[in-house]
């Protein structure tokens, strides 16, 4: 197996008495793709940075294509591509200035970044608003341009922070088919995201992250495999009724969640837990099976105190 | 409205095959300085660069009206109080016409003036109130490329204020020696050292408030650092304050080379702004890690 291109040995990172991050360990290999879930507060973006080397460790160890990010920090941070969760375009700069200026501070000659800029903003699909201020931009085009200006310095590793937040669904397609290529080029990336199927589709393998900690880890099969059953039958009997009627139904299927608008029933088949909850005299309003996802697993691993 | 789907197909995609540019062969290449390689990368003019591609496009008069104060002031004072006060005995004893006195003066405060707007107001706006640091930190610069490139940028400012002011100084022949050329480069020290350490002090300042306290010293320090009188005016301790603040030693600095009293004693002022510049730079590379590589 290739040496890994990043690795976090018990990965701590404190605010004042706060632990943000609390002792992630992981590792990356060169080409892979990886992901990082887990509910708001997390502790994803603070990993990111720290990977980013924009951040200092208070504890453990990290190795960023195999430096260190204490002592290297500009020599890493060459070989990244970084989208911050929150854009940080430059707004005294035009769009297409934006590209070049930032490819300047990785060093970068003029006569590979004004080639480059073009080639990024066709990328982006922002060749019309090459002269226009940032400010004056959608939400959706000023990501695109951040990401755009991520790939500038033909990084090694692209470290995304919710990368596709804010794009509209045709955007976020064709973005993934473009992570896609990125990968097939030996491109390693790193991302985090709140959309499940984003991550599914995307990532080889993940952590599902809560509180600083690793919850779970492994492929999107394999996680859905341990953490969650085959399918999923979710009902709906009106949300007066649905906290009820769950704890009527207790013993169908292996699990049962609810949520505020419906009821999960985690079984091996959906169909025959709907006969069960026929049988036992309930009439759900809707009723739907489906494979498990992700999103399931997710749940399982953090949700409960959203709902609690 | 484009049917185009975002992004865009590559050019392989299209097709294409004009001169694609091998993107494999251009990676970025930091040199690994032997000083301080996780402070500096050694591109400081890539953040000089950016203020200027800035300031290039704002409007140039206001640029050039920072040069006005200090000509209107050497009319006003050494022009017209000039015809009433006559010659003025310097600090190495030699008597020079008024404005000969307070031209040098002026000139060591325009290269003060310069320096400090780049260096408090436009990196206090930058720090607070923009993430461009934030963005430039995640490129391979380091915190000390940014200082270096802000305080330059600073520097020029000053170096331009104070150059279009030696311009105007030789025209009305106020420069009484050969030894003024190299008022150049100390204004070019004296420019470095204000704008390090003005930036040094607007790294900590977090309100308007607090900036207003700068405003606050350097007003007096301009009126009273011997500008537009000899030191030897004042009682002995008030002496001693001004020759502590830092305008004081650009005044004399200056004025003992265009005037040509020059002597050994020039160092002590030389090395009062090199250690400035040093402390400076010091403080703003901390501060500046500390913000934004916490
Ligand atoms: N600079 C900071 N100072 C103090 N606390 C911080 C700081 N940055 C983050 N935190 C805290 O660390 C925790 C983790 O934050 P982080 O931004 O990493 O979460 P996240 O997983 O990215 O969440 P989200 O999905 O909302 O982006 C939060 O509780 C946050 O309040
Ligand atoms: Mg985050």
């Amino acid at each position: 197996m290739p040496a890994p291109v990043i690795t976090a040995v018990d990965l701590v990172k404190k605010y004042k008495d706060f632990a943000a991050v609390d002792g992630l360990s992981f590792e990356v290999a060169p080409g892979e793709s990886f992901g990082l879930l887990g509910p708001n507060g997390a502790g994803k973006s603070t990993t990111m940075r720290m990977v980013g080397a924009v951040s200092t460790r208070t504890g453990g160890g990290l190795g960023i294509l195999g430096l260190d990010p204490n002592t290297h920090g500009p020599e890493i941070r060459s070989q990244l591509g970084v989208v911050p969760q929150a854009d940080n375009l430059d707004a005294e700069l035009r769009v297409r200035d934006n590209l070049i200026v930032y490819g300047r501070y990785f060093g970068l000659p003029y006569s590979y970044l004004r080639p480059k800029a073009d080639e990024l903003l066709a990328f982006a699909q922002l060749e019309d608003k090459a002269k226009s201020r940032v400010d004056d931009l959608s939400g959706g085009m000023k990501r695109r341009l951040t990401i755009a200006r991520a790939l500038v310095n033909n990084p090694r590793i692209m470290l995304l922070d919710e990368p596709t937040t804010g794009l509209d669904p045709q955007a976020r397609h064709v973005l993934w088919d473009r992570l896609f290529r990125l990968k097939e080029q030996g491109t390693t990336l790193v991302l985090t995201t709140h959309y499940m199927d984003e991550a599914e589709q995307l990532c080889d393998r993940l952590i599902v992250v809560d509180k600083g900690r690793i919850m779970a880890e492994g492929t999107p099969a394999s996680l859905i495999r341990e953490h969650s059953s085959r399918e999923v039958l979710e009902v709906r009997f009106g949300s007066a009724r649905n906290a009820e009627a769950a704890e009527a139904l207790k013993g169908v299927g292996d699990r049962i969640e609810v949520l505020p608008d419906r009821v999960l029933v985690y079984a091996h088949s959906g169909e025959a837990a709907l006969a069960r909850v026929t049988e036992l005299g309930f009439e759900p309003m809707t009723s739907l099976v489906r494979r498990s996802s992700l999103e399931d697993v997710f749940l399982r691993l953090t949700g409960r105190s959203l709902i609690d | 409205m484009t049917e185009r789907s975002w992004p865009a197909p590559s050019r392989a995609e299209q097709g294409a095959t004009a001169e694609s540019i091998d993107t494999d062969a251009v990676r970025p290449r930091v040199q690994r300085g032997i000083l301080l390689p996780s402070l500096y990368a050694g591109n400081a003019r890539a953040v000089m660069h950016r203020g200027w591609l800035v300031v290039a496009k704002t409007n140039w008069l206001i640029v050039l009206s920072g040069l006005f104060e200090p000509i209107l002031y050497l009319l006003a004072m050494g022009i017209g109080l000039g015809s009433l006060v006559g010659t003025v005995t310097t600090s190495t004893g030699a008597e020079v016409p008024y404005a000969a006195f307070i031209a040098p003066a002026l000139l060591a405060v325009a290269a003060m003036n310069g320096a400090v707007y780049d260096s408090t107001w436009n990196v206090f706006f930058k720090m607070n109130y923009g993430k461009l640091y934030q963005g430039m930190l995640a490129t391979s610069l380091g915190p000390l490329d940014v200082a270096l490139g802000e305080i330059m940028l600073a520097l020029a400012r000053g170096l331009l204020y104070a150059g279009g002011f030696m311009l105007v100084m030789q025209a009305f022949g106020l420069n009484l020696s050969l030894w003024a050329l190299l008022a150049l480069p100390a204004v070019v020290l004296i420019a470095f050292a204000f704008a390090s350490f003005g930036m040094a002090i607007t790294s900590y300042m977090k309100t308007f408030q607090q900036m207003d306290w700068i405003n606050f010293i350097m007003l007096p320090m301009f009126l009273f650092s011997a500008t537009f009188y000899p030191l030897s005016v004042y009682p002995v301790a008030i002496q001693w304050l001004i020759q502590a603040m830092p305008l004081w030693h650009g005044v004399e600095l200056v004025r003992g080379l265009t005037t040509g009293a020059v002597g050994p004693h020039l160092w002590w002022h030389v090395l009062y702004y090199v250690v400035m510049v040093l402390v400076g730079l010091t403080f703003t590379t901390r501060r500046l890690r500390a913000l934004f590589l916490r």
